[in-house]
């Protein structure tokens, strides 16, 4: 048999129909759904009087509106247009008998991070979602990526997905990471080297001895921006760390079916010989803490460096650097630890899960915010119980954070928590785009070890001076 | 969905790279359970100011270019969030054809999806069709998905590439799932194979 990578296999093993053009009919394990771009599908499928075709293996959770802030379980602290979404997903999970977890149940919270803690991720998956972080659950050597609504609707009448097969994109992280430097950095370094058009077409396989030593957590946070270079998905291959996560979940298999699971599990990798079509290799040490400073992921550099000119640029960016100097309000030259924050924000699909919040608490412990505004929206509930339980809770709140309930929050701020004009954020978010945390919003992402520090010192700071 | 067969109308010029969703469509116009009426609100935060105004230099402002139905844009454009809304957006405006050397995977099976057209063209000939979009409203540009083909106003002609599903999908108005479901037989012995194989799933 050829050489195959880890997308070759997992692509073989879910292939339900192959057409002489190359047009696929994928199976879908695991269609995880939120309020924000479902209504559309469930109504599509109302009007023709489809079912679901699998509720066992469709999952919801609302996530994108939720309030974030202690009293949300009074309806009225959502606007009536988020809680129409939010009750239409209570009603439609309900009439299609899907799995569901509510605003009220302690599992609630984004879908990225329900979905693994929940045991519903699992190695070898083919796993979607109608929102583009999906790439998260790659992490686990499943093959995850979003998709739109039509397509949502189209998973839920047939449990398949309409696909022509991407190429295969090996990025290698060679060593070690140097101390300071986290997921975040390695995954926001990628996109900088390889541009947000750089992955398209492709899914891309992280590997190296960099990815092997990343968490669980960590890995989905590399995985997670996958999206941001431009690829349908990120892959890292399973390994023990992997099966040691599964291990007990709730939706995870049990007694003689976790071990065929794990025997089948270990099949999946890439053969030494399999082909790439596109490899890139960055050593571990060479990567450092970095911040965006621009409207676009790939506008990332070291923290030690200074605001780019547009003249370092040419074609299209040329007018693109301009554009985001201007919206961010930033100068060429000027050192990017120079640049004043006035909020700070910790959380989301990206960094929103129990390590992160660790990561965050360890730099702050004993520390006071010098920002005007700080909070953490743990991923989930059970994040955030886990957080009160080992204390990092109360480390926030001496800070001065705000501790919130479990959502999307101000990744995205559908629901209240939004920038205001010219507010400048220190994010662990994944988007930096115009008018993402609020219009006229400026955001600069970062690890949450490189937001707490920025936490205390109210500029973009080296976390490595505040260890 | 409508068919797409041939179109000829005006092209707008939006060269700007990396064009994301968010910008197509603001997160505030997300919290809609319809598929219309989003057309006001496309590129919401470039076309109006804070309260509303219209901000005449944006491209759909100007009157050459208010009633384009083709959009030339710059590389990797729709990159970002999955959201749907956006061909939405575009579609309820009287966008059918956008024109750029690269898309975002997610955008550009979106818009298959609603009867809009993508085209991938070398960045020579964007800057071709750019060009000749700036003339205005009386450079109309024709695509015509049959042929393949993409004529300027002046008469050039360029070809373009598309699978032969998406074609057909698009000429004939063709709903996927009525397509998919017409294979049941298959989808269901693969889940009778994946049942054996992967229980666990």
């Amino acid at each position: 048999m050829t050489a195959r990578t880890l997308y070759d296999k997992i692509w073989d093993d879910h292939l339900v129909d192959q057409a002489e053009d190359g047009t696929c009919l994928l199976y879908i394990d695991r269609h995880l759904v939120h309020e924000v771009t479902s209504p559309q599908a469930f109504e599509g499928l109302r009007m023709t009087g489809r079912k679901v075709r699998a509720p066992a293996k469709t999952i919801a959770v609302p996530d994108h509106n939720v309030p974030t802030t202690l009293d949300r379980a009074n309806a009225a602290t959502m606007t009536e247009d988020s809680r129409i979404q939010v009750e239409a997903l209570d009603k439609n999970a309900k009439d299609f008998g899907i799995n569901y977890y509510p605003v009220s149940d302690i599992r609630q919270g984004i879908v990225h991070i329900v979905g693994p803690e929940q045991g519903w991720t699992l190695p070898g998956m083919t796993v979607v979602c109608g929102d583009s972080h999906t790439a998260t659950h790659g992490a686990f050597g499943a093959l995850a990526h979003g998709i739109g609504t039509s397509e949502v609707e189209h998973v839920l009448a047939t449990q398949t997905l309409i696909q022509r097969k991407a190429k295969n994109f090996k990025v290698e992280i060679t060593g070690s990471l140097r101390p300071g430097v986290t997921a975040k950095d390695i995954t926001l370094s990628v996109i900088g080297a390889t541009g947000t058009a750089g992955g398209t077409g492709y899914v891309i396989e992280y590997c190296g001895q960099a990815i092997r030593e990343l968490s669980m957590e960590g890995r989905m946070t590399v995985c997670n921006m996958a999206i941001e270079g431009g690829a349908r998905a990120g892959l890292i291959a399973p390994d023990e760390k992997t099966f040691a996560y599964c291990m007990g979940r709730p939706h995870a298999p049990k007694g003689a079916a976790w071990e065929a699971a794990v025997a089948y599990w270990k099949t999946l990798f890439s053969d030494d010989d399999a082909h790439w079509d596109k490899v890139i290799t960055l050593k571990g040490e060479d990567i450092a803490p970095v911040v965006t400073w621009g409207t676009s992921p790939e506008d990332v550099l070291p923290i030690t460096g200074t605001v780019p000119s547009p003249a370092d640029f040419h074609g299209g960016k040329v007018e693109a650097v301009q554009r985001s100097l201007d919206y961010m309000g930033l100068t060429p030259g000027m050192k990017l630890s120079d640049i004043k924050i006035d909020t700070v924000f910790i959380g989301s699909c990206t960094n929103g899960r129990i390590e992160d919040l660790r990561a965050a608490a360890a730099i702050l412990k004993g520390k006071k915010i010098s920002v005007k505004r700080a909070m953490v929206v743990p991923g989930s509930g059970l994040v955030r119980a886990q957080a009160e339980e080992e204390g990092l809770a109360q480390i926030f709140i001496d800070a001065g954070f705000e501790w919130r309930l479990a959502g999307c929050s101000m990744c995205l701020a559908m629901n209240p928590d939004q920038l205001a004009p010219g507010e400048r954020c220190a994010a662990t978010s994944n988007r930096n785009f115009e008018g993402r945390q609020g219009r006229g919003g400026r955001t600069h992402l970062l690890s949450p070890a490189m937001a707490a520090a920025a936490a205390i010192t109210g500029h973009l700071t080296d976390v490595r001076d505040v260890m | 969905m409508d068919k797409f067969t041939k179109l000829t109308g005006i092209a707008a010029p939006m060269p700007l790279v990396n064009i994301d969703t968010d910008m197509i469509i603001p997160k505030q116009f997300l919290k809609t359970i319809a598929r219309t009426g989003l057309g006001k609100n496309l590129f919401d935060e470039m076309r109006y100011t804070l309260d509303g105004a219209e901000i005449p230099e944006f491209v759909l402002n100007q009157p050459a270019w208010r009633k384009a139905e083709i959009l030339i844009a710059g590389d990797n454009f729709g990159c970002g969030s999955s959201r749907e809304h956006a061909p939405w957006a575009l579609l309820d405006f009287g966008i059918r054809c956008v024109i750029s050397t690269s898309f975002a995977d997610i955008f550009y099976n979106n818009c298959f999806k609603n009867g809009i057209l993508p085209i991938v063209m070398p960045q020579e000939v964007v800057d071709v069709l750019m060009d000749d979009a700036r003339k205005g409203a009386n450079a109309r540009q024709t695509i015509d998905l049959e042929a393949q083909t993409v004529t300027t106003s002046d008469g050039r002609v360029f070809n373009f590439e598309i699978d032969s599903h998406r074609k057909h999908c698009l000429l004939n108005g063709l709903d996927d799932i009525g397509l998919t479901m017409e294979k049941a037989t298959s989808i269901v012995e693969f889940e009778k194979k994946a049942q054996a194989l992967r229980p666990w799933a």
